[in-house]
């Protein structure tokens, strides 16, 4: 069969997500986030929330995020996303609210912000996209990054001595009671990124049912910032970044109901 | 048995050329061009071949949604 015969509307199995807009994204090439960004559009469309959903941008790499997903966003100061989102939330109950942020924003000025937002059990989605560097600023150290990383700000690899211990907030987040879902996903490979949306719509599926806040961290890579090509990034990060890391649902209420 | 074809029609301009999607492709359909660039200077991804099966696998790995797949049963 030729190809023009097989490129019919019929035969469609996958296009470009009817929410994402034809704005060229900022992002680095093999940038994680555009994944990200993606599988959200996806997952609102798909819930039929496109004219009810408030997403809430940060500061960082992400900060122009409400350019290219076709639904309302509020932009917040650096750190403050969650507190926005739980004020749009308690003022519209029926809307999908959620956070995107990033690992400078979620875990490190905003982490007062975050951990307060998950234990009241505010009904919005976190979503963190852990790099462990500060990308938009040029590869600076982050709370996230890992023991031994190479950064320009520390350019021996972190030394715990000096610079302290990676944060796991996802771990931290699963002591809260006022967590329903909170897992770690990453968007590597095929089947990863098949995973991490299905997290990402149990989520807000949670939200919407007012099971409580939820918490998921998306294990992504910085080429850019890690000074590598983007394949090479998927690499390094399932070699180092994994075991600082892992996938898999580290809390999850309706598991067993 | 059935054979499954499928075709993908790649957004150039749109593209990155960060070679994700030639990674994922699990029939070496997908190159990156070679001498030809987009108007962002970057080199992009071209479809060599009628090995495609429709998988969508490089459309999923894609962070600038630049691929559309078909697919089909004969």
């Amino acid at each position: 069969m030729e190809k023009k015969d097989i490129i019919r509307p019929e035969n469609l199995v996958y296009d470009k997500p009817r929410l994402l807009n034809d704005t060229p994204m900022h992002y680095c090439p093999g940038c994680s986030h555009g994944v990200v960004h993606k599988l959200i559009a996806e997952v609102v469309d798909e819930m039929g929330m496109a004219e009810r959903t408030i997403g809430v941008s940060p500061v960082g790499c992400a900060v122009f995020a409400y350019k290219y997903i076709d639904f309302d966003w509020q932009e917040a100061a650096h750190g403050r996303a969650p507190a926005i989102a739980t004020a749009c939330k308690r003022l519209w109950p029926d809307r999908l609210v959620f956070t995107y942020q990033g690992d400078g924003d979620i875990a490190c000025i905003g982490t007062a912000e975050a951990l307060h937002t998950l234990n009241r059990g505010d009904n919005v989605t976190l979503i963190f996209v852990n790099n462990a560097i500060y990308g938009m600023t040029g590869g600076q150290m982050a709370p996230t990054t890992l023991i031994g990383q190479k950064t320009v700000t520390c350019p021996y690899g972190r030394d715990p001595k000096l610079h302290g211990y990676p944060l796991r907030l996802a771990d931290l987040a699963t002591k809260l009671d006022g967590t329903a879902y909170v897992t770690r996903q990453s968007v590597d490979t095929p089947a990863a990124i098949r995973k991490a949306k299905r997290a990402i719509r149990k989520a807000f599926d949670y939200s919407m049912e007012g099971r409580g806040s939820n918490l998921i961290e998306m294990v992504s890579t910085c080429s850019s910032g890690w000074k590598m090509t983007p394949e090479k990034a998927n690499e390094w990060m399932r070699q180092y970044m994994f075991d600082c890391y892992p996938t898999g649902d580290l809390k999850d209420i309706g598991a067993n109901s | 048995m059935s054979k499954i074809q499928g075709a993908v029609v790649i957004n150039k301009e749109r593209c990155k050329g960060c070679n994700l999607c030639v990674v994922a492709c699990p029939t070496h359909t997908l190159s990156l061009s070679r001498g030809e660039v987009n108007h962002k200077g970057y080199a992009y991804c071209i479809d060599t071949g009628d090995n495609c099966i429709g998988c969508a696998s490089c459309a999923l790995v894609c962070p600038d949604a630049c691929i559309s797949v078909y697919k089909v049963k004969n």
